[in-house]
């Protein structure tokens, strides 16, 4: 009987010990659901009266994303173009290592350009680290891969048969080149489409080529990651809220116009 | 009379693959040829050579008895268009779709606009210009393809198995088209199929190829005879039989076919014959049914060929039928591998060939 009663007094202490804890757990939780909250309710007020830091991370991010995705089409597309239409030795190769290099680690690229472009690097004399034009040249190089791989997979897809058709149909060689990129246009754009959402939602070249500095290579991305771990999670909320929309509004349209 | 279109010895080599091993043959100007053979003969890289979208690795190419050198196959493009059996449509209107090669040659708006009103209007399609060609069914995207085709108004018409997969009322208005530019725009069609069904419809003469090569050719009639044809494995014919046939009192004629199969057949004849029946024209039922039917035969299915909106069935009865039903009645039966059905069809469906 005691030994019982002992038992029963050492279960409650247990039990009792197991409800607070899961108070302090719960405690904590409705503390963090609650800022959440209010961080969302802060963000979008943050967005709404146009707050300068998110419109000056949001231009930026746009501007030097959106360059390094209209310098990379320069290239990237008529490489994608001849890798899928022309059959030339080695061409499984070259399309092998675009390829490869889809999954490249941003921070992996991002310290090799830092040790090209820093003072004492090989490239150092053109004095470009901790400016856009580092971040934009960064991105360029991390989306060449995905831009051509895309183009070429889309040109492959339409390739033999389209060219066959258009031949049939009294084409001259131009012209049945003509009528394969118009197949494979829409496919290429949403290329162009992907190719720019990874520069902007992407991290470690623009925080370690840029540095981070406010009102000159501070982006969207490397600002969220600032605002977070300083607990500023108002802005951070914001500046997220903006890419997403981004990100899902480009897709969003290019889907469409792609059906039409 | 001089052929339109003369090949000899022609090789075409992919590689380590010869897809055609010195062969010869003639198109007749106005005919309708069909090539037959099973996959992999070198059909389609038959047509794509006619078609100039290939050149033969060796061997001569004459039109109208001159000879095509090579690099010159722009000439034979401009006279011969070809029907690919994957249907491929431009991203695009039906109208711009069909408008296509008029417009590389050049012509006038009112022209195109005319010439693919009447296109539209052949293949039965009226109205659908401004349709997207992609959103098609595929029995209407391959139209639209024939479409394309026929508005150029090629002297040679080259169709890669132009029904293979479609539903039976798009495969009759296909058969209609082809007949229709023959014989009213006097268009040359050279069909490749491995469908004897479809030759048998419309078709005057056929070559038959295997393995690279066309083995024989004349009027579909003798070629079926050909011992050389009989010995051939043609998997591919299906529900073609030879047996022995006896006349029967009532007008009809009772085959033996072997294996203690026999055919009744609304014909009179006596001694060895070589007979097929449509695969639709067979019907495929649970239990034996009543009905005015004189051929019923139990079997088994073993194989189950999915064609899309058509099921293709392969029944064992101790020798193998090939039965089409649709793929409503299909999955409203619920028919699967060594299921035991029956088999009915009339004997007027049993033809002669």
């Amino acid at each position: 009987m005691g030994q019982n009663v002992q038992l029963s007094i050492a279960e409650n202490t247990q039990n009792s010990i197991k409800t607070r804890t899961s108070i302090i757990i719960e405690n904590g939780r409705s503390h963090m659901v609650s800022e959440i909250i209010e961080g969302l309710k802060h963000a979008i007020n943050l967005i709404i009266s146009g707050d300068p830091s998110v419109l000056d991370a949001t231009f930026r991010s746009i501007y030097v994303s959106g360059s390094a995705t209209l310098l990379v089409t320069v290239w990237s597309i008529p490489l994608g173009i001849l890798i899928g239409y022309k059959k030339f030795p080695g061409r499984r190769i070259v399309k092998g290592i675009f390829n490869a290099m889809l999954g490249m680690p941003t921070v992996g690229l991002g310290l090799i350009l830092y040790l090209m472009l820093s003072r004492s690097g090989p490239l150092g004399i053109l004095r470009m680290l901790y400016t856009p034009y580092a971040i934009i040249i960064g991105q360029a190089i991390l989306i060449t891969p995905i831009m051509v791989s895309f183009t070429a997979n889309a040109i492959e897809d339409v390739a033999p048969e389209v060219k066959d058709l258009a031949k049939t149909l009294g084409a001259s060689e131009s012209q049945a080149s003509l009528a394969v990129f118009k197949e494979a246009l829409p496919s290429i754009i949403l290329a162009i489409v992907a190719s720019f959402n990874r520069a902007i939602a992407e991290l470690g070249v623009a925080l370690m080529l840029g540095g981070n500095i406010s009102g000159l290579t501070r982006v969207l991305t490397t600002t969220i990651a600032l605002e977070t771990t300083r607990g500023n999670f108002e802005l951070a909320i914001a500046l997220t809220i903006i890419l997403l929309l981004i990100v899902f509004a480009l897709s969003f349209v290019t889907n469409m116009l792609k059906r039409e | 009379m001089m052929p339109l279109i003369r090949l000899k010895e022609i090789v075409k080599r992919y590689g380590e693959i010869l897809a055609l091993n010195r062969l010869n043959l003639e198109v007749n100007r106005g005919e309708i040829l069909a090539v037959l053979g099973p996959n992999g003969a070198g059909k389609t890289t038959l047509l794509k050579i006619i078609a100039g979208i290939e050149e033969p690795t060796s061997g001569e190419i004459y039109y109208n008895d001159s000879i095509i050198n090579k690099g010159f196959s722009s000439f034979i493009r401009q006279r011969c268009t070809m029907v690919f059996q994957r249907t491929i449509v431009f991203n695009t209107t039906v109208y711009n779709n069909i408008a296509y090669g008029l417009k590389i040659r050049r012509r006038s708006k009112a022209e195109i606009d005319k010439r693919v009103h009447e296109a539209l209007r052949i293949v039965k399609l009226e109205g659908y210009e401004k349709r997207n060609a992609k959103k098609l069914s595929g029995g209407e995207q391959q139209r639209v393809s024939i479409a394309r085709a026929l508005v150029l108004e090629p002297e040679i018409l080259l169709l890669d198995e132009p029904t293979a997969n479609l539903d039976p009322r798009t495969t009759s208005i296909i058969e209609e088209v082809i007949r229709y530019v023959n014989r009213e725009l006097e268009t040359t069609v050279l069909i490749a199929t491995h469908n004897i069904f479809q030759v048998g419809n419309v078709a005057d003469r056929a070559a038959f190829m295997l393995n690279g090569r066309v083995i024989e050719s004349g009027p579909l009639k003798d070629l079926l005879n050909k011992p050389s044809l009989k010995i051939a494995d043609f998997t591919r014919l299906e529900n073609v039989f030879h047996g022995i046939a006896k006349p029967l009192s009532t007008g009809t004629s009772i085959i033996d076919i072997g294996d203690s199969i026999y055919i009744e057949a609304a014909f009179e004849k006596t001694g060895p014959v070589t007979v097929f029946i449509q695969p639709e024209d067979i019907i495929v039922s649970k239990k034996p049914i009543e009905s005015s039917a004189r051929n019923i035969i139990k079997g088994r299915i073993i194989e189950i060929i999915d064609h899309g909106p058509i099921i293709r069935l392969k029944v064992d009865t101790g020798k193998i039928f090939t039965a089409q039903i649709t793929r409503q009645s299909f999955k409203d039966m619920n028919l699967n591998i060594g299921s035991e059905i029956y088999l009915v069809y009339k004997a007027s469906s049993v033809s002669l060939l």
